[in-house]
């Protein structure tokens, strides 16, 4: 392939090829200086956006960034694209891809019809001419409903993970986290435990433990305890409850050999988890989690840039029909997103780009004690993303969570959220506050009085 | 929130550190709750930023002698930006390491790492209790290491000619431990050494392992790489070698 090329200012840029191009092209973040293939300067930087808005559409399906016989990701990507669905904006360059995205005439159908037709690197090269504003708009026209026991993504609804970790997995502990999250009306995307050991044993006994709960207070929403796939496999080989398979996934198939998986494993426990049929208004059965930053911190990032890559991971999750993906934007660390103004436009990023490509997009607000960002900047992302229409946000206590030792959202900040933006839980849930006598005439949800019945009936649980 | 409630989440909050049964202040946090957080954070935040107390450590570790070197991260926002450098000695530390090479047991390194709180706290302790139980070892000079990573050692051990190095680091500060201190242990250090060539002793703090019982395991850890020529996934720690002392 040839290089790409734009004069700016009487200098003439040169972009050796389509990866080049796209690194150059990316907001800057330190993962693509730590990989040193971030633009040198903010000229460079410009110089490759104005290439980028130049080149067609259809340059995508031809130019693979990672070679189609080295990467089963990009055969996924090359194999699955849907020629009819691109059909509408075959015409377009990136740039003018930008201006359709705005238009009015790409609306809530129009963008949903389109999803198959793209692929993750022509959603990243778009991106990356987007501003905040463009990256909330669009992302707000996208709509992505799926199911299990709750329909999330539904319009004027924003959803929850209940996230009640504890650093030894103590099951008191982890039902205290649960019930003053419960007491929120937090929960109804997932009430996910992340395990501080990923053992089948260790697993089952968190899903038992999570069964009985949602059993006994009948709530109307889907568990997970968030091992490897493989474990999650061996537990429902034992016949443990398990409404949703969760795993991490990246980019290239490198990224996800890191993490011990492909795309047939991810396969064998679709199929497995489908097999129980334990949703009730749904059967969207896998959560994903992705974040920029995770093939280069696996070494298997192939000189492509890390938010490219990102959306790339979202071309491995559309492939199974997740209930629930979320990027995990703040947690890997400052030499990959080094403060709150790039930990903020990756969120935007990753929101948005991951609906694009039809996925429901949750995120997980958060940032690392030596990220230089605070609980404010948490505030911003989190509005935004409430602006945005996401579909779900993560919540623990107090913002702090005690296993993973990094700060995320409360379940204050959530609740806070959909009362500003008048914003309700998912149906079933709503309608299980309601039954609860949790909620206000006016669908809110006020602090519980202390006789209140469902303050006494959840606290008191042995 | 009246006394009944109140009564309710104290049962629940002997069970977990996590921030529940805050309360509300119509939909946001109380302001005790609210400051007490902040508060966790800018522990945290100044452990990640602080400047650990070298020429302290230097005295509190003598007679034993002691040289101080610099990786190749200029300042905290260089390490915190580029693992890479962090990892690399600078020309300096390389010509002070090649001065005192030598033919040892065991190279000691003490660095910054992410928390200076823990390497103020904890290491010059843990490792003057190390050195009593190691009579008779040819112990390099230990090395203060400033904006220093794990992967350091590898370059101090081969330059110093070490058969093994130890590093005492600061871990990653959380809001609830903004001190805790990590060992990593690796046989025949080279440059380019995987992290499965390593064992690890970590949450070293108040609230955690002691120093008695850190520097048992460590000198257990010690013996074993030396004896069966190897560290990493490995040699598995054998439980009893764990059990703190007091």
């Amino acid at each position: 392939m040839p290089g790409f090329a734009a004069t700016l200012n009487g200098t003439r840029y040169v972009f050796a090829d389509l990866k080049a191009l796209l690194a150059c092209a990316s907001p800057l973040r330190s993962g693509d200086q730590l990989a040193g293939i971030a633009a040198e300067t903010d000229e460079q930087r410009v110089a490759a956006k104005m290439a980028l808005a130049d080149l067609p559409l259809r340059h995508f399906l031809d130019d693979a960034l990672i070679p189609y016989e080295e990467d089963e990701v990009t055969r996924l990507i090359a194999d699955s694209h849907d020629a009819a669905a691109f059909a509408p904006v075959a015409h377009l360059t990136v740039g003018e891809f930008r201006d359709w995205l705005l238009s009015y005439q790409a609306d809530t159908g129009a963008l949903a019809k389109l999803a198959p037709g793209l692929t993750p690197e022509m959603v990243a090269a778009v991106s990356k001419l987007m501003r905040n504003q463009d990256l909330i708009a669009v992302a707000a026209k996208c709509r992505v409903i799926t199911g299990f026991r709750t329909t999330l993504g539904l319009p004027g609804r924003l959803a929850s993970r209940l996230q009640p970790n504890h650093p030894t997995d103590d099951a008191e502990g982890i039902a205290a986290a649960l019930l003053d999250g419960l007491l929120f009306g937090i929960g109804d995307a997932v009430i996910g435990i992340n395990p501080a050991t990923d053992s089948v044993p260790d697993g089952i006994r968190l899903l038992d433990m999570l069964e009985t709960i949602r059993q006994r207070f009948e709530i109307p929403t889907q568990s997970c305890v968030l091992a490897h796939v493989t474990t999650s496999l061996q537990m429902m080989q034992r016949g443990a409850p398990v409404d949703l398979v969760f795993q991490s996934i990246a980019g290239t198939e490198a990224a996800n050999r890191g993490f011990g998986i492909d795309l047939a494993i991810l396969r064998e426990a679709q199929d497995a988890a489908l097999g129980l049929k334990r949703g009730t208004v749904g059967s969207n059965v896998m959560y994903f989690e992705t974040g920029q930053g995770s093939a280069l911190s696996a070494n298997a990032h192939h000189g492509v840039d890390q938010q490219t890559l990102e959306v790339r991971a979202y071309a491995v999750a559309r492939a199974f029909k997740p209930l629930l993906v979320n990027t995990v934007v703040g947690f890997i660390g400052p030499e990959y997103l080094f403060d709150a103004k790039q930990i903020i436009r990756a969120g935007l990023e990753d929101h948005c780009c991951g609906k694009l490509l039809g996925l429901p997009m949750g995120v997980d607000v958060c940032y690392t004690n030596h990220a230089e960002a605070d609980q404010d900047d948490m505030d911003s992302l989190m509005t935004l993303l409430g602006t945005a229409g996401v579909n779900f946000l993560i919540a623990v206590p107090g913002a702090d969570d005690v296993m993973l030792n990094y700060q995320s959202l409360s379940f204050h900040d959530v609740l806070g959220l959909r009362h500003l933006l008048k914003l309700r839980p998912a149906p079933e849930f709503e309608a299980w506050l309601g039954r609860m006598g949790m909620l206000s005439e006016d669908g809110r949800l006020p602090p519980p009085a202390a006789d209140s019945a469902a303050l006494r009936r959840l606290i008191s649980y042995e | 929130m009246n006394d009944v409630t109140k009564d309710i989440w104290a049962r629940w909050r002997a069970t977990t550190r996590a921030r529940i049964g805050l309360g509300r202040s119509g939909d946001a946090l109380p302001t005790a709750p609210l400051l007490e957080f902040q508060a966790a954070h800018s522990r945290a935040r100044d452990a990640v930023h602080g400047a650990v107390d070298f020429a302290a450590l230097a005295a509190a570790l003598a007679p034993h002698p002691s040289l101080a070197v610099h990786s190749q991260a200029s300042d905290r926002t260089a390490y915190l930006r580029r693992p890479d450098l962090g990892r690399r000695l600078d020309p300096a530390g390389i010509d002070a390491l090649s001065a005192a090479r030598g033919d040892y047991d065991v190279a000691f390194v003490i660095a910054d790492g992410l928390s200076a709180r823990a390497v103020d706290t904890h290491a010059a302790a843990v490792l003057r209790l190390c050195l009593e139980k190691l009579a008779g070892w040819r112990i390099a000079p230990i090395v203060l290491a400033a904006q220093g990573r794990v992967a350091l050692g590898d370059e101090i051990g081969e330059s110093l000619n070490a058969a093994a190095v130890a590093v005492l680091i600061g871990e990653r500060p959380g809001l609830s431990v903004a001190d805790s201190l990590g060992i990593y242990l690796t046989w025949a250090p080279r440059r380019g050494r995987a992290d499965s060539e390593r064992n690890c002793i970590s949450n070293i703090h108040g609230a955690g392992m002691s120093h008695a019982a850190a520097s048992d395991l460590l000198v257990w850890l010690l013996r074993e790489s030396r004896r069966r020529k190897l560290s990493g996934i490995d040699l598995k720690v054998d439980p009893a070698a764990a059990l703190p002392t007091g």
